[in-house]
């Protein structure tokens, strides 16, 4: 954790929509540093997408608008021109998207999507492209990447093509990869080979990772770092030890809970948390988790609780009513 | 991992691409086979139903009227050709970049396609060519072509927004790709299949639009023959002579049908290589 790699800062994405301004991603700061994996978990609808994407300066919709400061390797990424992030994206910054269906072309040849990259950004010849297409292919595993390179990616099997996203994303060595949910589409198997594959070309091609997922059991072995995100909002974030083992927040607790368990006996009921994520249009004046939380009190209900540290570097957590340090028993 | 056999075509199927290329190798070289001229008037066989001499027959000048039907399908030919060129070399990349640009740039151009698109585009046709003497192809060409813009711009813009709005778009921008190169490469051959098939079906559309106009009087003048003027000429002889009416109209359903089948056949044909995928 030498240098900070990424910056961000009190990062705001409201989208106006007919019903009013939604706060899809509502006041993110967080750091990155070099070589470091960071998970970022939450239900789906917490804003974990459109926090990747906005830190990629990618706008999934014209209406939004977004404020705060993203900053990669130095480079400021809100607020400029195409012009100037298509100097940063596939160099500095690359994106692995959800699903492997859609993320690839479905009438170009794996090698040529592979390859355009290197030809685009690094002004590779047609030849030294190709090579280096073969290679990178290789790289994420693909048997006989000589014949593949040939392929449509109707012809390959979804961990074979999310390989292949894999390759176009990491083809001009960027320092930080956004890997949004990378294993969403796949079989649990297959999942685990993605992941560990991730993990292998993070120590290879000295990168960051952010690991975006909803699935606890991915971010438990593969981060340093977890960010828990709830309505938008940071609510828990630190080392993957802490968060799991010393969490202060309900949500996170109740999160960790609901992951099923293979220790459980069979029939075990699966813990679920109550009610429904928050309308991101009505949110309350208090903390969003409060009308889920067994713990709210009425302050909770009333007042917005900020980030706080917990004395533990780098660990903290935006509640009122936090858990007593659970490290003792655990 | 043997990429599957995809359904075959069928014989009709080819038989419609050999009438049509069949038809255009002899609009193409009439001058060179072996025809009676279009415009000899033989007095000596006049109204004269279908016989050795004359294949099928001669009008009531004594013209001959295979002749005339080949000569006839390059003014079909070369309007729909050259109309549906117009079109799509405008209509394609505006509606393309419309699409991928959103915004302002898509709202105004499609507000202003779409209005055009309220005229009836026949009787806009109609309007401009009676008032621009003399006629010509090639005016006929022009006119017809832009009044078919707004058609090729509203069925391409919704397909290409359907593409821009996938994810392997996105991922080609931020590997880098500029807005051309992912009009060209990731746009242009995932719309390829409706473009294609449009443009057959365009095709036929204009052939039977310039029959329309030629039936008006509204085409190249007389006495150069079109299937329109000569079936619009024949109306009046309907009663003595019912093969001059017959044959043009024979030999213009038969083209434009044949167009509208490859067309369909081959969007069907790559509607089944896009289930998979």
């Amino acid at each position: 954790m030498s240098n900070e790699l990424l910056v961000v800062k009190d990062l705001h994405t409201t989208f106006a929509t007919a019903g009013g301004d939604l706060p899809a991603v509502d006041g993110i700061s967080f750091t990155l540093g070099e070589n470091e994996t960071l998970g970022i978990v939450g239900e789906s609808g917490s804003g974990k997408t459109v926090l990747a994407r906005t830190i990629m300066g990618l706008q999934a919709i014209k209406n939004a608008t977004v404020t705060g400061s993203v900053k990669i390797n130095g480079s400021e990424v809100v607020g400029t021109s195409e012009a100037d992030k298509r100097k940063i994206w596939g160099t500095e910054v690359a994106m692995i998207f959800q699903d492997p269906m859609t993320s690839l072309n479905p009438v170009m040849r794996i090698g040529k999507q592979v390859d355009e990259t290197l030809r685009i950004l690094m002004g590779m010849s047609k030849e030294d492209a190709k090579k280096r297409a073969i290679e990178l292919l290789e790289l994420v595993g693909i048997p006989s990447p000589e014949e593949r390179y040939e392929a449509f990616p109707s012809e390959l099997s979804g961990g074979m093509r999310q390989r292949v996203v894999i390759a176009t994303a990491l083809a001009c060595s960027p320092k930080l990869v956004l890997a949004d949910e990378p294993t969403t589409g796949l079989d649990v198997t297959i999942q685990a080979q993605i992941l560990n594959l991730l993990d292998e070309l993070k120590e290879k091609m000295q990168m960051s990772v952010i690991l975006i997922t909803h699935d606890l059991g991915v971010v438990a072995t593969r981060t340093s770092r977890i960010i828990v995100m709830y309505a938008g909002r940071i609510v828990e974030m630190g080392s993957t030890q802490d968060v799991f083992k010393d969490h202060r927040m309900p949500y996170t607790r109740a999160l960790l809970e609901s992951a099923p368990k293979v220790s459980n006996p069979s029939h075990t009921r699966l813990v679920t948390i109550a009610g429904r994520p928050p309308n991101l249009l009505a949110l309350e004046k208090g903390c969003a988790f409060a009308p889920r939380c067994k713990y709210a009190t009425d302050k909770c209900h009333n007042e917005r609780p900020e980030l706080q540290a917990t004395g533990t570097e780098g660990h903290m957590f935006a509640c009122w009513n936090p858990l007593t340090s659970s490290r003792g028993d655990a | 991992m043997k990429p599957e056999k995809k359904k075959p075509l069928g014989i009709l199927f080819w038989v419609c691409v050999g009438w049509i290329i069949l038809n255009v190798l002899l609009a193409v070289f009439a001058s060179f086979l072996p025809l009676i001229d279009p415009l000899y008037q033989n007095y000596n066989a006049v109204n004269s139903g279908p016989s050795l001499h004359h294949l099928l027959g001669t009008d009531d000048l004594g013209r001959d009227i295979l002749s005339r039907i080949i000569f006839g399908s390059r003014v079909s030919i070369f309007v729909s050709f050259g109309a549906m060129a117009i079109a799509f070399l405008v209509g394609v990349p505006t509606s393309m970049l419309a699409s991928l640009r959103r915004g302002r740039f898509d709202k105004i151009l499609t507000t202003v396609m779409y209005s055009f698109l309220a005229f009836p585009a026949i009787i806009a046709t109609i309007s401009v060519l009676s008032f621009w003497e003399p006629r010509s192809l090639s005016k006929v060409t022009i006119i017809v072509g832009i009044f078919s813009i707004p058609l090729v711009y509203r069925v391409i813009r919704t397909a290409s927004l359907a593409v821009a709005g996938r994810e392997y778009v996105t991922a080609a921008k931020v590997q880098g790709a500029t807005d051309r190169r992912i009009l060209i490469r990731e746009i242009l051959p995932n719309i390829t299949p409706i473009l294609v098939s449009f443009l057959l079906i365009g095709i036929a559309a204009v052939v039977a639009l310039e029959g329309a106009l030629a039936f008006l009087g509204l085409s190249i003048n007389p006495p150069t023959p079109s299937w329109g003027n000569m079936i619009n000429e024949a109306r009046t002889v309907l009663d003595v002579n019912p093969w001059l009416v017959i044959f043009p109209s024979i030999a213009l359903v038969l083209f434009i049908l044949s167009l509208n089948f490859i067309g369909d056949r081959l969007r069907n044909h790559f509607d089944v290589a896009e289930v998979k995928i």
